[in-house]
């Protein structure tokens, strides 16, 4: 694999890139790798893989995720409007009176209350990893690396934006060639 | 055929879940050539010309009965539910297999799951959207259906919240949606995969937009993967609910046969039964056509096997059971329900469906059997239409005679009906067909996952 970054050393330190994207063979490498550019300072940075990698995120300082609490607030939402439907449905708005039953018959009300808890909470959890993940995004500067298609079969790549504070468009490559990435590729905008 | 279950018998016990010689790069390109590069088999287009051709009787069955109304069925009084809630209820039960595999496996960590549950939550969207058409359909004037949901409306009346029918309502389609969104988050890292390999413009544009973007960030899948597993833990109680409610159904009335507590369990352990012979239905021919052997294995259709001896067991137990209470409970009616249903005008259905269901599947026991695939064939197909004669058995055999001999009567099916049904048979097969044709019919980022993981476990 060849260094795809000829004109590199001319465009040193200028924003006009998004980042530097080192691309590794194994699950095993980029975790290391994502692991050493943490502990070399960087933040700004995403490791990229065609399956789940344990303990990747967690690599590039990633530790609070937020989805839980959604998935438990919409539950909580169905729960409550669920039960509140029908009893506004069968107390308030049409009470009907058959053979003296209580007009709040809550027990015959817990089966919807019960999907409805699911549904919101299904949903919650679905929209709330596409909002937090900003998704849809069709567009993204490291779909312009022409190896990233490889990202969905069998290559790992890890980016480190240009906008880090600590890039350096010579250092942070030497960094990503020294953590045994098997190219490192320019990301353009 | 033949050698391949000699062959594959010796292994079976410890038959691999992925054969030994794929990489991430293989088991990416085999699943996506499926859809992208491979010719599409001509199997492909006799089956899909036959199942179109049965949605087509399928629309003009129900144009018919827009015109002419229900009066074409076989429905009457006392038999009101006929082969609709019948279809309703096998349906959605077959349903319920794509649930238990794609959520109640991954929360106890069963790694064989992953290469059927794609296709099995499929089977269960596709199911689940036949079940659904029955009810609407047997409403009779389907165009009013709406009124089942509470809106504000200006008639000022409100749903019956406190029965059944209406919980069906909420059950089935919370079920939808739900399986839905399970699906489509399970397609979305594979669609971008699909998005990369295309090499045309049009498919490179359709699968990304649906991939919306996907790239495989950690903090993604950080992300992605919790929410998967909420999604499971929050479908394992939503499957175990639908069925029971659709048993309530039954078992809230005071039909004899009906009003019994044993329905919930039952009814849930009948869906499993019925899907994992469906699963299997489906999966046989499949892993055959498109020579998928290597990642659907013998493994996986031996522990389906066993899943279905152990639920079809429990289906046993509870045809056991309603005979010994109806003994027992000491009441005429139920005595005369299992009398009835044994001995009386539709004993043949009652007995062919103690054989498929109960006598049949006991075979599976014998391990030469459970690895045969032409004999497990058999007995998924077999399963499946002893399913479909309990639901016939306890919907009709049930009203046909209730209480008083003067209320009696005898229901058979007219040939609307028949259309009907086959129809929606047609209507799975057709989307089945075009979901094998559109989208990658096993999860192919879970099968890398699963490479990274057997690997890990040989070092």
């Amino acid at each position: 694999m060849t260094n795809s970054t000829q004109s590199g050393s001319a465009r040193t330190g200028r924003p006009q890139i998004y980042g530097l994207m080192g691309e590794f063979a194994t699950p095993e490498t980029l975790l290391d790798a994502a692991g050493r550019a943490y502990a070399e300072g960087y933040r700004r940075m995403d490791a990229y893989s065609p399956f789940p990698v344990e303990g990747l995120a967690e690599a590039i300082g990633f530790h609070k995720n937020r989805l839980p609490l959604l998935v438990l607030i919409g539950g909580v939402a169905g729960c409550l409007g669920g039960f509140y439907l029908q009893y506004w449905a069968s107390v308030i708005d049409f009470p009907i009176n058959v053979g003296g039953r209580p007009f709040n018959s809550w027990p015959a009300f817990i089966p919807v209350t019960f999907e409805l808890t699911i549904l919101l909470a299904a949903l919650s959890a679905v929209l709330g990893m596409l909002a937090l993940n900003k998704l849809p995004m069709p567009y993204h500067p490291v779909f312009n690396v022409e190896r990233f298609e490889l990202a969905s079969r069998n290559r790992f790549f890890l980016c480190i934006e240009a906008a880090d504070g600590n890039f350096d468009r010579a250092a942070t490559q030497r960094f990503l060639e020294s953590a045994s990435a098997q190219g490192v590729y320019e990301v353009e905008y | 055929m033949a050698e391949r279950t000699d062959e594959t018998m010796a292994a079976e016990a410890n038959a691999p879940i992925i054969e030994p010689g794929h990489t991430y790069a293989s088991v990416s390109d085999k699943i996506s050539a499926i859809v992208l590069t491979r010719p599409t088999p001509r199997s492909w287009y006799v089956g899909f010309a036959l199942a179109f051709a049965l949605v087509m009787l399928l629309f003009y069955t129900i144009a018919a009965l827009i015109a002419f109304g229900v009066g074409l069925f076989g429905i009457m009084i006392p038999v009101a539910w006929g082969f609709d809630i019948v279809n309703f209820v096998w349906w959605i039960g077959i349903g319920h297999a794509g649930t238990l595999i794609s959520a109640i496996l991954l929360l106890l960590r069963q790694k064989w799951r992953q290469s059927i549950n794609r296709f099995a939550e499929a089977m269960t969207l596709f199911a689940v959207a036949c079940a659904g058409l029955f009810p609407l359909i047997h409403l009779g004037r389907p165009w009013f259906f709406y009124w089942l949901f509470p809106y504000p409306s200006t008639t000022g009346m409100q749903p019956q919240f406190r029965s059944p029918l209406v919980w069906d309502v909420f059950a089935v389609s919370t079920y939808l949606t739900v399986s839905l969104l399970f699906w489509y988050v399970g397609l979305i890292p594979d669609l971008a995969t699909l998005r990369d390999r295309a090499t045309k413009r049009f498919p490179r544009f359709a699968y990304g937009m649906l991939a919306m973007g996907w790239r495989g960030s950690a903090i993604h899948w950080h992300r992605y993967e919790s929410a998967y597993l909420l999604l499971a833990g929050l479908a394992t109680p939503l499957v175990v609910s639908v069925h029971t409610v659709v048993s309530f159904d039954f078992a809230v009335a005071l039909v004899p046969g009906w009003h019994s507590t044993i329905f919930p369990p039952y009814f849930v352990a009948g869906a499993i039964y019925s899907g994992f012979a469906m699963v299997l239905t489906l999966a046989i021919p499949l892993r055959k056509i498109y020579g998928l052997e290597d990642l659907i294995t013998l493994r996986h259709l031996k522990n389906m096997a066993e899943v279905m001896l152990a639920t079809g067991m429990i289906v046993a137990y509870g045809y056991l059971i309603e005979t010994f209470i109806a003994w027992y409970s000491g009441n005429i009616y139920e005595k005369y329900m299992m009398l009835n249903r044994a001995f009386g005008p539709y004993a043949a259905m009652y007995w062919a469906l103690i054989f498929f269901n109960v006598i049949l599947p006991q075979c599976l026991w014998i391990r030469r059997l459970r690895t045969s695939i032409p004999t497990l064939f058999v007995i998924s197909l077999c399963v499946n239409v002893g399913m479909w004669l309990e639901r016939y058995v306890i919907v009709v055999v049930s009203l046909s005679r209730d209480f008083l001999p003067s209320a009696w009567g005898r229901y058979s099916a007219t040939v609307w009906d028949y259309a009907m049904f086959a129809g929606s048979i047609g209507l799975f097969f057709a989307l089945m067909f075009l979901f094998l044709r559109l989208l990658p019919m096993i999860s192919i980022f879970e099968m890398r996952g699963l490479l990274h993981e057997l690997e890990g476990r040989k070092e």
